[in-house]
């Protein structure tokens, strides 16, 4: 589910099991523009690792990890 | 050398299918290319619908299944055929019958799922793989 605000892409992927969060961030990335920020919603454990190891392979900016009881906010900056 | 994985998926199951359609995404979201190779109860599962409603599980680990399937319901896991699907939506992502096996079912392409590129003999396959750095035997 993604929701637009003004200045960043919310994607929820609460509940999803790996890699779907991934999954879901990189099909974000492709849609959103350089500079916007895209912040995905994880409950996924796998998702600690996998998603700041894509993030920095591709060539983006974690922006920070909130953790939240329950899931994690991944914040990214899309850079090229 | 191509960032390739290759696989080939010779079982029918659906807890083999699994980790080759979580392999592929996971591969595609690397930037990687997937080749998956389809043979005997590999490609069985392929047929025109049995990715919807082939729920065969390893006999091994039948007194697992009930459960497995019951908490993959429950916690609302996408089909392994979904998630599929969505790799070869996001990258690449090739899906060969084997041409043997076919000729052995007395099947053509057109009896298989829409989601089969074609059909390629092993000779093809394997010295495609040969370029590539990952091969997974499922």
């Amino acid at each position: 589910m993604a929701v637009s605000t003004e200045e960043r892409i919310i994607l929820d992927a609460r509940g999803s099991f790996c890699p779907g969060p991934l999954m879901e961030l990189i099909r974000g990335i492709k849609q959103a523009t350089v500079g916007e920020t895209i912040e995905v919603w994880s409950s996924d454990q796998g998702s600690r690792k996998d998603i700041p190891f894509w993030i920095q392979k591709a060539g983006h900016e974690l922006v920070e990890i909130v953790e939240v009881p329950g899931y994690a906010r991944f914040v990214v900056k899309k850079l090229r | 050398m191509p960032n390739r994985m290759s696989m080939v998926v010779f079982s029918g199951t659906v807890d083999k299918l699994y980790p080759a359609a979580i392999m592929a995404s996971g591969a595609v979201a690397m930037g990687m290319d997937v080749e998956i190779f389809l043979t005997f109860y590999g490609l069985d599962a392929f047929r025109k619908g049995m990715p919807q409603t082939n729920q065969k599980m390893d006999v091994n680990y039948a007194e697992l299944a009930p459960m497995l399937a019951q908490l993959m319901k429950e916690k609302n896991v996408p089909s392994w055929y979904d998630m599929l699907l969505k790799a070869k939506e996001m990258g690449h992502v090739r899906v060969h019958a084997c041409a043997m096996t076919l000729d052995l079912m007395g099947l053509k392409k057109e009896h298989l799922d829409p989601i089969i590129d074609d059909v390629v003999g092993v000779g093809e396959f394997v010295s495609n793989a040969k370029e590539g750095e990952i091969t997974l035997f499922l």
